[in-house]
């Protein structure tokens, strides 16, 4: 399996750590309900299919999300932190 | 058909003529008190408890494939009851035990071998975490023999004891671990439950799980509607589909976990032996193959395979304990879908609906757990109440933050086990 750092372009899973589901980038309101807590820090949709991921690339330092098919390891979409929250 | 070494006897003397299909192939029934979803080792021993147990027989195990074909046919095998928190020690002990007499109680040869496991250490701490785990093994009713580095050389004599990263210091000695025949086991309790009234239906995918004023009234299938009074989805590895069908958002996310074999060798690895420093087991299975596998790839999947980089750690630390087996040419490698949990132990529990039960969440550790799974999980669907060994396995637990199980100490968060 190949990713592709939006700085530095294809390379291989070796040089990425896998973070989890890109919701930790929409993280609640301190005060925001347990439910919501507990949505956020324990519950996923973990989608056979196109989900979207939070990596990180060792060597430039830089977090980035993944669109990736998690039946076929195939990643169609790697955007930028910026890119992914604007 | 009562199985028997006369029978074997009796049968190759006359042509092998004389067996017949193990189980039946039937039609789907409108109604049923009870229908399991997913045809694989839990769902396969919650119907034969459910039969055997709680006389419970009108019973469906749907699946959408053949029996067996999921995790319990893509494991590496390996029974022990070597753990140490509460809530999971009591668990695994009481599944060890249903092992003992599985073969006697199936009439069925699941070839369960106590050849021993062996957890090795390497420093003086982990020797400590060790002796600490088997006073908790022994304090639970199992056996434990703490063995220092000339203990372990007595058994396994061929290890790298002197690797200058990870010397061998001793190891945990589990002599009733060991290994069982995976597809046995799933054909054994798919005999003994349809042998007691229980219906397997195979190809038959539930699509929809039917709920009216918060109570289960059945399941949708790509074989017509069928009503159940009670419904247990047993579907580790696509647990989540499954759940969201019923509205729900599991604490689970899926990894592969990715496994070997070698080509069949001359008997040479006697025990099962775990190296937990390079995250590498491994044991011999009786058609001779090296048996063996690694850590979970760390990216969620569905793939049934694994990565280039997870077969090179394996690998390598393989190479690194016992520099022996780097002849052997590896003739397979496959992966299995791991549903994992948040703190690493599983799920039995009731759900929100009414009559309807889950059992997920078994990490890597579900094949040793399947007659101990069925049967608790027939017991929480006969009555209701969860059974004494499974009270700590909570849906709410990570809600709550009350009764979480991380056996490792990595902290209660996904992909940290």
């Amino acid at each position: 399996m190949r990713l592709t750092c939006p700085h530095c372009g294809d390379r291989d899973l070796r040089e990425f750590t896998y973070k989890g589901d890109a919701l930790a980038l929409s993280r609640p309101d301190p005060a925001a309900d347990s439910k919501i807590w507990d949505d956020y820090l324990h519950n996923r949709d973990n989608p056979a299919g196109v989900t979207r991921e939070l990596w990180y690339h060792a060597p430039c330092g830089g977090w980035m999300v993944a669109e990736r098919d998690t039946t076929n390891h195939v990643t169609t979409r790697t955007l930028t932190l910026a890119e992914a929250r604007s | 058909m009562r199985y028997s070494g006369l029978k074997v006897l009796w049968e190759g003397l006359r042509g092998q003529s004389g067996w017949a299909p193990v189980w039946r192939d039937p039609e789907p029934k409108d109604e049923y008190d009870v229908v399991i979803i997913g045809g694989g080792g839990h769902g396969l021993s919650t119907a034969y408890y459910l039969a055997r147990n709680h006389g419970i027989t009108n019973v469906a195990v749907l699946e959408k494939g053949y029996l067996g074909g999921g995790n319990v046919g893509r494991n590496t095998t390996i029974v022990r009851a070597n753990y140490f928190l509460p809530g999971n020690s009591e668990f695994y002990s009481h599944s060890l035990k249903l092992w003992e007499g599985l073969e006697a109680d199936l009439n069925y040869n699941v070839m369960h071998s106590q050849r021993g496991l062996i957890n090795l250490f390497h420093s003086d701490g982990q020797r400590d975490a060790f002796a600490r785990r088997g006073n908790a093994m022994i304090n639970q009713g199992d056996d434990a023999v703490l063995l220092d580095r000339e203990g372990v050389r007595s058994y396994l004599p061929y290890l790298d004891f002197d690797n200058p990263r990870f010397p061998v210091y001793g190891g945990l000695y589990h002599p009733r671990g060991g290994t069982a025949r995976h597809d046995a086991v799933a054909w054994g309790y798919a005999r003994g439950a349809d042998s007691r009234g229980v219906d397997l239906i195979q190809q038959c995918e539930v699509t929809g799980i039917d709920v009216e004023a918060g109570r289960v009234t059945g399941v949708q299938t790509t074989r017509g509607a069928i009503r159940a009074k009670k419904v247990a989805m047993i579907v580790a590895g696509r647990s989540s589909q499954v759940a969201a069908m019923a509205g729900m958002r599991l604490p689970i996310e899926s990894h592969v976990l990715q496994a070997f074999v070698t080509e069949g060798l001359k008997p040479c690895i006697d025990h099962v032996i775990s190296f937990g420093m390079g995250h590498f087991y491994i044991s011999q299975s009786d058609k001779g193959g090296l048996v063996f596998g690694g850590d979970i790839d760390f990216y969620a999947s569905y793939a049934q395979r694994g990565n280039l980089p997870m077969k090179e750690h394996v690998m390598e630390a393989g190479m690194a304990l016992m520099p022996m087996i780097g002849q052997a040419r590896v003739l397979r490698s496959w992966g299995g879908i791991m549903d994992m949990s948040p703190d690493g132990s599983p799920i039995i529990d009731r759900t929100h609906i009414d009559g309807l039960f889950l059992n997920c969440g078994w990490c890597y550790g579900g094949f040793k757990a399947v007659p101990g799974s069925g049967y608790a999980t027939a017991h929480l669907v006969a009555t209701g109440q969860p059974h004494e060994t499974v009270v700590g396995f909570r849906l709410d637990r990570f809600a709550t933050g009350v009764g979480l199980m991380d056996e490792e100490g990595t902290g209660s968060q996904h992909n940290l086990h």
